[in-house]
């Protein structure tokens, strides 16, 4: 084990390879006859909550599931498109569980830990097993077996698929292995149920307090630890690719009980989504990266040519092409249009910013099929991203075959997340997190399709194995909700509802929610900068104070109230979202997604002068920012506290990262 | 653009519910229709109102979750979409829209638009799964599918589970809903030890829902928003009664 800074990751020792083993072979067990007399609490259903509520449940635990949506099945992973990667090397082309750890490494631009990663990359193939067995639908070869893609980031096909719906049917293979374990009775659902606080009894997590959507019951669940799957904060952003309920209470909530957020300053921009097209906008869709593999990215070379595509004087497919600037091709030829997100999300940046960009606002550049088309004809354009060309037609009106696609990077993903050790374990005795709520495995940038790999590595392989060692030194049930822990958290959230409920301002939830998400979009967006953060952290006070003098929440608290639902996430965003803006202000290097201003290559590098990397490009400061800045929430308006993690690279030395 | 909205308002479970008209004004073509309802309960919540509630989440057509009949067709009249998906630009300036929920005996209604399709949950609990537990799972490329059945099984698999079907039947059917996840499972090599099971099981949950029995009107097919074919029912009718005999004989 060793210890990083001031935090304890619970790395085994040993060599990178073993140490998943090592670590299984030396973790607690806990009896089969006495598994049931251990009670988890798991909030979340996507991949990584239900994977983890029916696999404890099948290993004889008695697990209690709840989700705000009317069923597990809706959980935000189904939106997921593209695919999963997994090291099986189906291909032959070269493929490997080291090439998949290095890989996603490199692709979180080393601000990841490299033990978490290996055993991402070796579980992985578990993965694809479990999820055939379950009967998701992935594509297949005439052959009968299974087809692989390549995605943004990797030089190996290893990407697994269902058609663009592949956290659907991966979604839907956990959810009916939940359902099962639901019918079985080891797991009891609460739908359209909200965690509101976290319960600490003598500093351990054992309990929730909830409120029923449907009723406003507001109640208290017991359990011997808790486990979040709560997944992401894009919605800080108010404009996101995330589902209009995807929120941060529950992380938040815990983070306020004393559990260190992880790196919140790491957000994934997507590059492939289609433009803004007005303030009424209620969020942004997403196109799947996996457009990339056969779509071509260009902005035209001049701005007058681009001033013309705005106003419509001009169609794309009229720009010749001497007029068109491949970028991504030009300034990437290895990678090309498949370069990593954070890369090309930038990349169009740039292009706009000179004056280049397309759409109305400007904000757009073109993903262009034309070549292809040409090249393999429209019907296997068509088998292979049918639904995907549908879904732009019907939100932009515009016909994707014949006029190339516009497309601009929004919010996605964050990588980010409470911190955790090795054991998925956080600061917090018993506090367990999964997925995207937790920050372990995406470094400062994640690579397509493994998303989906970590939510079920985490779920169905990762935490049964880890779980027993905080379980075995617990006394089952010995905490029950009379304990007088839960009298105070419920009556903190009684109060709180109470005060939201009693505000009786003016302006409505959304209203704040916008305001906040285009002042973080700005200031702690695509690029940062200090000023901008600073201007930020200033502000968002502000935005936060009048939303507890002037929101109105119409209605009771006792019966479905959606705005109170959204007031209450909005609550903690406006909290959390200056804890953001302070990690980034703090993170003074650009790494992945997160890019500030001031720090990025010029002609006077030595890697720019050697051709290695091109001035504009993010600069890592290894030397001062390789560590994990864990933050512990102090009250509303004062500066969180940070503690680091120090993230050692012991078999991969940190390189500039270079795509050309 | 500008329309007159007609649409069902209901306080609670067992309140009395009825239709309230509002005017939409201003609304860009280019707005969705939930982002069309945000607008209006913008405008209701800062006049002093309670908003118009309903479900949704994903608005990009996935999760499922929203679920209105507009203008008497579940998810609106422009095929193959989910109401989040539907946009302004679909209808003329100066329409009337009825909006109400989707409407079964077995989705009772919570709030206004809102409704429980919890019944769908416990047909998938009663057999809509394969039963392998987690780690005993053989290696993937060891079972090949013939591409065709995957792909069968996959046009069934894409189902959201959002209602329409029932919604659009005159006898309430859950017939498509129940005979897309049958055919997902059933048509897979993995999923065929449990096939009798799981069509009895399934069908026999959805009869105790209060589901009505399909009567062949193919309104389910036209509103699908996947698309479903209706052939998935008679793919279930026969597994049903392959395993009805089945389940007799022994």
């Amino acid at each position: 084990m060793s210890t990083n800074g001031s935090l304890n990751s619970a790395i085994p020792a040993g060599p990178l390879a073993g140490k998943w083993s090592k670590h299984k072979n030396d973790s607690k067990l806990i009896n089969p006859a006495n598994k049931r007399k251990y009670s988890i609490i798991v909030v979340g259903s996507g991949l990584a909550g239900g994977s983890a509520a029916a696999t404890l449940s099948e290993l004889g635990y008695r697990v209690k599931c709840f989700c705000y949506q009317d069923s597990p099945r809706r959980a935000h992973s189904i939106a997921a498109q593209g695919g999963i990667n997994a090291a099986k090397n189906y291909q032959n082309d070269g493929d490997s569980v080291w090439r998949l750890f290095y890989d996603t490494l490199k692709g979180g631009d080393f601000r990841s830990r490299e033990a978490n990663v290996y055993r991402l990359a070796e579980v992985s193939a578990n993965i694809i097993d479990q999820c055939v067995a379950q009967g998701v639908p992935f594509a297949r070869e005439y052959g009968g077996l299974l087809d692989n893609r390549s995605f943004g980031g990797a030089q190996v096909s290893r990407t697994f698929y269902a058609r663009g719906q592949t956290g659907q049917q991966l979604l839907i293979g956990c959810y009916q292995a939940l359902a099962k374990e639901i019918a079985r009775g080891g797991v009891t659902m609460f739908p359209r149920t909200e965690m509101l606080d976290l319960v600490l009894v003598d500093g351990h997590a054992k309990g929730i307090i909830v409120r029923d959507l449907v009723t406003g019951e507001i109640s208290r669940h017991a359990a011997d630890c808790v486990i979040l799957a709560t997944g992401g904060y894009g919605n800080v952003f108010f404009l996101s690719t995330n589902a209009k309920g995807c929120n941060v209470m529950a992380a938040y909530r815990a983070a306020k009980r004393g559990a260190y957020f992880a790196n919140p300053c790491y957000t994934q921009i997507h590059p492939t989504c289609i433009p803004v097209s007005g303030d009424y906008q209620s969020k942004l869709t997403l196109m799947s990266e996996s457009l990339r593999n056969d779509g071509r990215i260009w902005a035209p070379k001049s701005p007058e040519v681009a001033a013309k595509l705005r106003k419509r004087e001009m169609k794309a497919a009229d720009v010749p092409e001497d007029q068109r600037d491949y970028y991504l091709e030009r300034k990437y030829p290895s990678f090309g249009n498949l370069a990593p997100r954070d890369i090309s999300s930038r990349s169009a940046k740039e292009a706009c910013d000179d004056g280049r960009g397309v759409a109305a606002t400007g904000l757009g550049v073109y993903l262009d099929f034309r070549d292809a088309i040409q090249r393999l004809g429209k019907d296997a354009i068509s088998a292979r991203y049918g639904n995907l060309f549908q879904m732009y037609e019907k939100i932009s009106g515009d016909d994707p075959y014949s006029m190339p696609m516009m497309i601009y990077p929004a919010v996605h993903y964050t990588m980010g997340g409470l911190w955790v050790d090795y054991n998925l374990m956080s600061n917090i005795p018993g506090l367990h997190v999964l997925g995207e709520a937790n920050f372990s495995d995406h470094g400062a940038n994640r690579l397509g399709a493994s998303a989906l790999m970590q939510g079920l590595a985490d779920g169905y392989f990762v935490i049964p194995a880890t779980l027993p060692n905080y379980l075995a030194g617990e006394k089952p049930g010995a905490i029950g909700t009379e304990d007088p822990a839960f009298d105070e958290a419920e009556q903190a959230v009684r109060a709180r509802v109470d005060r939201l409920m009693a505000v009786n301002g003016k302006r409505t939830v959304d209203s704040f929610h916008r305001e906040l998400g285009l002042l973080v979009w700005d200031k702690c967006g695509m690029a940062r900068n200090a000023a901008g953060l600073r201007e930020a952290i200033e502000k968002i006070p502000a935005i936060r104070e009048e939303f507890w003098e002037n929101v109105r929440i119409p209605g009771d608290s006792r019966n479905l109230n959606m705005e109170l639902e959204k007031a209450g996430r909005v609550a903690d965003f406006l909290e959390f979202a200056e804890m953001m803006c302070h990690d980034a202000l703090d993170r003074e290097e650009s790494c992945g997604g997160h890019f500030r201003e001031e720090y990025q290559f010029t002609e006077a590098d030595e890697a720019v002068k050697s051709g290695y990397t091109n001035p504009g490009e993010a600069k890592r400061r290894d030397d001062e920012y390789a560590y994990v800045a864990a933050w512990e929430a102090g009250a509303p308006g004062s500066k969180p506290k940070l503690h680091k993690e120090t993230l050692e690279f012991e078999n991969v030395k940190p390189s500039v990262r270079s795509y050309k | 653009m500008n329309f007159t909205l007609k649409v069902w308002r209901q306080r609670s479970p067992n309140a009395k519910g009825q239709i309230e008209t509002y005017e939409a004004q201003d609304i860009p073509a280019d707005a969705s229709f939930l982002e069309m309802l945000d607008i209006v309960n913008e405008r209701i919540v800062e006049g002093g109102g309670e908003p118009i509630h309903f479900d949704h989440d994903c608005r990009e057509g996935i999760c499922g979750m929203c679920s209105l009949t507009i203008n008497g067709i579940p998810h609106g009249k422009d095929s193959g979409i989910t109401t989040c998906q539907l946009h302004m630009r679909k209808f003329s300036d100066g329409d009337t829209i009825f909006i109400e929920p989707f409407r079964a005996r077995a989705f009772p209604i919570l709030r206004d638009l809102v409704v429980d399709r919890s019944a769908f949950d416990r047909i998938i609990a009663a057999g809509g799964f394969i039963s392998v537990r987690t780690g005993s799972a053989v290696e993937a490329n060891s079972l090949p599918v013939p591409k065709d059945d995957a792909d069968a099984s996959f046009d069934a698999a894409a189902c959201i589970g959002c209602g329409a079907c029932v919604a659009a039947c005159k006898n309430a059917s859950a017939m498509l809903f129940v005979g897309a996840k049958a055919a997902h499972l059933n048509l897979l090599p993995q999923g065929k030890p449990e096939k009798d099971r799981r069509a009895l099981a399934m069908v026999r949950q959805m009869d105790a829902e209060g589901f009505g029995n399909c009567t062949n009107q193919y309104e389910c097919e036209a509103v699908c928003p996947k698309s479903i074919s209706a052939t998935v029912i008679a793919k279930l009718n026969r597994d049903y009664t392959v395993a009805s005999v089945k389940e007799a004989v022994c």
